[in-house]
C-alpha cells in the first residue's frame, strides 16, 4: 500500500507516523506542502504537529496551503485521508470533515496517555478492533475540544461517523473521562463516505512495547486488511 | 468573535479575574481578535467586499465564530 506524508513547516509528528508506517511495510513518501502533484497514494496521511505555529487558528494556514487542493481532489477520489492531531485540525479547516476543534476546556495543554473507546469498528481505519474494544493511547493537544452544530451530531450518529471516544480504563464515557470538553466525548469522526478519519490521539506513538503499547497497531493493519 | 452558543473558556478566566479585582458589575466578557487591514481600493463597497471575502475565506472559522467589520 503506497502512503503519502504531507509536512507543513511546524510539523513535529511527520517522522513519527513515517517510522510507524513503514514498520507495518507501507511504501511512504513524505510530500512537502508547496508540491503541487501527489505521488500515487492509497492513503495521505496529515500528521501532527504545530503548522504554522498555530498561526490564526490551529490548522488554518495549512489548510489553505498549495497541496491541500491535491488532497481535497483525491479524497474526492475516494483515497483514504488520516488526520492526526493537527491533522485532524487541518482537515477540519479545509471543510473535509466537519466542526471544529477548540481550546480545551481546561485551557491547558495535556500531554498524556488516555482511554479511548472503539465506536465503529466497520470501516477501512478500524477494522481489526473489536466494537467498544478500550484503548490506550497518548494525546498532545492545546485545541482537542471538538464542536459541531446539532444537526451535524445528528448525522454523525445516524451514520456512524464517530469513530471514538474518550472513555475510563473501563469504558464508561463520562464527563470524568472526558480529558479537553469534546462534544459527547468525541475522540475521533469520519466523514460521510468514511474515507477520511480526523482523530485527536496518536496511533503512531503506540506501535512499540518498548516505549509505550501496541494499541494503535491495528490501525495501520487495518489498513491493510 | 466565537459564536454565543460556543464555551470561551479564555474569556471565562478573564472575567474571573476583572471579577477578583473588585469589578463587580461585569455581566460577562467573550475574547475574540481582531485584523487591522489597509486595502488599496478607492472604491469602498469594492474594498468592503473583498474583506468580507477575506473573512468568510481565512480570517473567521464560520462553523465557531461570527466577524464584523468596521471602516476607520
Amino acid at each position: 500500500m503506497n502512503s503519502s506524508v504531507i509536512v507543513f513547516p511546524g510539523s513535529n509528528c511527520d517522522r513519527d507516523i513515517a517510522v510507524a508506517l513503514e514498520k507495518m511495510q507501507f511504501k511512504n513518501q513524505m510530500v512537502w506542502h508547496k508540491e503541487t502533484k501527489l505521488p500515487k497514494s492509497d492513503l495521505i496521511v496529515i500528521p501532527g504537529g504545530f503548522s504554522y505555529g498555530d498561526y490564526l487558528r490551529s490548522g488554518a494556514i495549512a489548510g489553505k496551503s498549495l497541496i491541500i487542493n491535491e488532497v481535497i481532489k483525491a479524497a474526492n477520489d475516494g483515497c483514504l485521508i488520516l488526520g492526526i492531531c493537527n491533522g485532524f485540525q487541518i482537515l477540519t479547516e479545509t471543510g473535509l470533515l466537519k466542526g471544529a476543534l477548540l481550546r480545551n476546556k481546561n485551557l491547558k495543554f495535556i500531554n498524556r496517555d488516555v482511554n479511548i473507546k472503539i465506536i465503529n469498528n466497520k470501516t477501512k481505519f478500524s477494522n481489526r478492533y473489536k466494537k467498544d474494544q478500550v484503548l490506550k493511547i497518548n494525546i498532545a493537544h492545546n485545541e482537542g475540544n471538538y464542536f459541531t452544530n446539532s444537526e451535524h451530531l445528528k448525522e454523525l450518529k445516524n451514520d456512524d461517523l464517530i469513530a471514538f471516544k474518550y472513555c475510563d480504563e473501563e469504558g464508561d464515557i463520562n464527563e470524568v473521562s472526558n480529558p479537553n470538553g469534546s462534544l459527547e466525548n468525541i475522540a475521533g469522526i469520519l466523514n460521510t463516505k468514511k474515507n477520511i478519519l480526523g482523530m485527536m490521539p496518536h496511533p503512531e506513538r503506540m506501535i512499540d512495547d518498548l516505549i509505550s503499547n501496541k494499541d494503535g497497531v491495528n490501525l495501520f493493519s487495518s489498513l491493510l486488511n | 468573535m466565537l459564536k454565543k452558543n460556543v464555551l470561551d473558556p479564555q474569556g471565562k478566566v478573564v472575567q474571573n479575574t476583572l471579577q477578583n479585582l473588585g469589578m463587580n458589575n461585569l455581566k460577562s466578557i467573550r475574547q475574540g481578535k481582531y485584523f487591522e487591514i489597509e486595502m488599496k481600493d478607492t472604491n469602498l463597497e469594492q474594498a468592503e467586499n473583498k474583506v468580507n471575502d477575506m473573512c468568510k475565506k481565512l480570517l473567521a472559522n464560520l462553523i465557531i465564530e461570527d466577524y464584523k467589520i468596521n471602516k476607520i
